[in-house]
């Protein structure tokens, strides 16, 4: 009786043990089943159509070219391998600019006859109307449905999802401001973090330490929104005064505050691989006759470089993944960041900010999930290679 | 220790005084070393610094708007003015719904990776797995929480998906603070518990855990402090913008300290009339950490004199 019930406890036990995999296999199932959709979804919202004159060769546009056609960044048809021959963009409510009210019907039930006849009229046209007005006898061609193509996803520059009628899911904005943000972020903290680091490892006293170590606990306890709120109201201004800057929110902002926030990581990491320095090894270098410093970046430095490798990195993927502080300073605009004074949008952010307003399951809210996914996987990345980085050292 | 107190008062003792001609060298020698250590000692002070700004900050401006109104009571006038008594309320709702997921739940995983599994290959993969999700970002568990628990499992925008969801965030921290304070425990206990003829468990339920307890509690109290102010885990499984009703049941979305901070420093009504509302309830998100860490540093320090004397 003992003995089974020693057993039971013993796999309850182990059921609690395995939760944690258990969670991150579910996070892996649940963040796929809800992205994978993105890419068959159709490039062109859904109930709609854009429909081309039949003399017209082209017979494929990308979800970029749609956008830039109805941005008027493309006006001719030669430049998407047709034609030369003006653009001519028609929308449902540009058919009253072509018919008069009365020719197209009280109640609109001349729509599909006339929206046919424009269209085999005008060589040059593009015309976007709901589905439920293309009859039978429509005379001209629909653009096929297509999907969204990976390579519009990964290599897409534009990240514009409420975009019609083709919305636009480009990583490549989102990815580089997430990256902008935590390599600033990592060059500000790293010297800080690993002079820290050393200063409580070797220098420090008792008494020092005493201080610093609740400190930086405290750093690591401030909340994110806390940090975010306090950059907004004090290093955004500051930086826009300083660089004289239309707007302070920036990846510069951002990189300052996730600085600070990737510290503690970075200082504790650090100064638990300092601290593992066999004790026989300093004294080895003191004996020799190197100043304290000397034995400091001569023999403690090396030594731990594996551990301050994974106080880096650990620190990158801290900033990588942070959302909130980054949400309030970075200003949000997802365009291709070339300085760090720009308003940049990371991964994160994007998320935080769009996923209350999309519907479950369309295509944007898969884009969402999507970018999840991206960002799940660059932390297990970052996760498994700390892991790598830490049994190289041990079988050193 | 000892190379510690040296550095105090550093320079001249580790200096080769006997062999020649290296006067000169010994002073550049000596100077590098003051210089670095100088500007490793203003790094650090620094980050005492920006530990203070802030704090201080914080404070200062936070402090003339903290009454008893104003966390008493709801907010009013599209949240320019009245208290946040609902956020309040919302985060202690959190707090405990996630604790009562995650402290058993961890401190029964913490005891099986220390006490059961040992070194295994098993225990090398649940160990890496809790560190994997100890990485994972906030608002992948948020993505997560809202794909699992609000629209699989149909609990909506509630207080159970919002604590389940925070309560697989805190979950690591809580086993591997377990799983440390266990393991500081010296073998020689459980060997004399076991050679009296305990069970396993009678030694882990009579020996270990009440040694190891202090430890832990301190644990749960920072995860505690951690759970308080996550904001991103939150937005799409519990936080409401507005909601001045308080909670009646576990399926009602309430509002979040951290989360009413968000909105009413960026995307309120009136972002600049409610500043002082941002500020106090940034104020009372910082207090919370404060009374954590105070808290859990005292049970430490109180617990360790208390082994130490007897």
């Amino acid at each position: 009786m003992k003995r089974f019930f020693e057993k039971f406890v013993e796999s309850a036990l182990l059921i609690s043990g395995s939760i944690t995999s258990i969670t991150i296999l579910l996070i892996i199932i649940f963040l796929f089943k809800e992205a994978s959709g993105l890419f068959t979804t159709p490039v062109i919202e859904e109930g709609y159509e854009l429909a081309l004159n039949k003399t017209n060769p082209v017979k494929h546009l990308t979800s970029y070219e749609i956008k830039e056609i109805f941005d008027g960044k493309i006006s001719n048809w030669n430049e998407v391998g047709g034609k030369n021959e003006a653009i001519e963009l028609v929308r449902l409510s540009d058919l009253t600019k072509y018919y008069t009210e009365a020719e197209l019907g009280s109640n609109f039930e001349n729509i599909p006859a006339k929206s046919s006849e424009l269209t085999s009229k005008h060589p040059g046209i593009i015309l976007f109307l709901p589905t439920s007005y293309i009859k039978k006898d429509f005379n001209g061609t629909l653009l096929k449905h297509e999907t969204l193509h990976p390579g519009d996803f990964f290599g897409g520059k534009e990240w514009y999802p409420t975009a019609s009628p083709s919305p636009q899911y480009g990583l490549l904005p989102l990815l580089l401001g997430t990256l902008w943000v935590s390599l600033g972020a990592i060059l500000l903290s790293l010297p800080f973090g690993i002079s820290v680091a050393v200063y409580l490892a070797e220098i420090a006293s008792m008494r020092v330490r005493n201080i610093l170590k609740p400190v930086i606990e405290l750093l690591a306890g401030i909340p994110s929104v806390v940090y975010g709120f306090f950059g907004l109201v004090v290093i955004v201004p500051f930086l826009q005064k300083l660089f004289q800057l239309p707007v302070g929110e920036t990846a510069l902002a951002g990189s300052v505050v996730l600085g600070i926030m990737a510290l503690p990581t970075i200082i504790t990491v650090a100064e638990d691989a300092m601290r593992t320095v066999p004790r026989a090894m300093k004294e080895a270098s003191l004996a020799l006759g190197a100043t304290h410093w000397q034995t400091i970046y001569k023999v403690i430095i090396p030594y731990s470089k594996s551990g301050i490798t994974s106080a880096a990195v650990l620190g990158i993927g801290r900033a990588i993944g942070e959302t909130m502080a980054v949400l309030m300073v970075t200003g949000n605009a997802a365009v291709i960041p070339h300085t760090l004074l720009e308003p940049v949008r990371t991964i994160p952010a994007t998320i935080a900010a769009e996923l209350g307003e999309t519907a479950a399951g369309g295509g944007h809210y898969q884009a969402l999930f999507m970018l999840g996914v991206i960002l799940f996987v660059i932390t297990m990345i970052i996760s498994i290679s700390i892991e790598f980085i830490g049994k190289k050292k041990y079988s050193n | 220790m000892k190379a510690n107190n040296k550095s105090e008062n550093n320079t001249n003792i580790n200096s080769p005084s006997g062999v020649r001609g290296s006067e000169s060298i010994d002073r550049s020698k000596r100077r590098s070393q003051a210089i670095a250590f100088t500007i490793f000692k203003l790094m650090s002070y620094s980050v005492v610094a920006i530990l203070f700004v802030i704090l201080g900050f914080i404070i200062i401006r936070g402090i003339g708007v903290i009454s008893w109104d104003f966390l008493t009571k709801a907010p009013e006038e599209g949240m320019t003015k009245g208290g946040i008594f609902p956020a309040i309320v919302g985060t202690l709702c959190l707090v405990a719904g996630s604790s009562i997921f995650s402290f058993p739940i961890g401190i029964m995983s913490g005891i099986y990776m220390n006490e059961y599994a040992g070194g295994s290959k098993l225990a090398t993969f649940i160990r890496i797995m809790t560190n994997n999700l100890s990485g994972v970002p906030s608002v992948v568990f948020g993505l997560f929480g809202m794909a699992l628990f609000v629209n699989t499992m149909k609990f909506g925008d509630s207080i159970l998906a919002g604590s389940l969801t925070l309560g697989l965030l805190s979950l690591p921290l809580v086993i591997r603070t377990t799983e440390e304070s266990l393991k500081a425990i010296e073998n020689s206990y459980r060997e004399g518990s076991l050679a009296l003829g305990a069970t396993k468990l009678q030694t882990i339920r009579k020996v270990v855990l009440p040694m190891a307890f202090p430890n832990i509690i301190t644990g749960l109290i920072l995860s505690i402090g951690r759970v308080s102010g996550e904001t991103a885990p939150i937005l799409f499984t519990v936080a409401a913008y507005f909601l001045p009703k308080l909670p009646t049941s576990i399926f009602n979305q309430v509002m979040a300290l951290p989360y009413h901070l968000y909105v009413i420093s960026t995307s309120g009504t009136n972002v600049e009339t409610s500043r002082g509302i941002a500020y106090g309830t940034a104020l009372v998100l910082i207090v919370i950490v404060l009374m954590v860490n105070l808290l859990a540093n005292g049970l430490r320090n109180y617990f360790s004199k208390k082994v130490k004397t007897n």
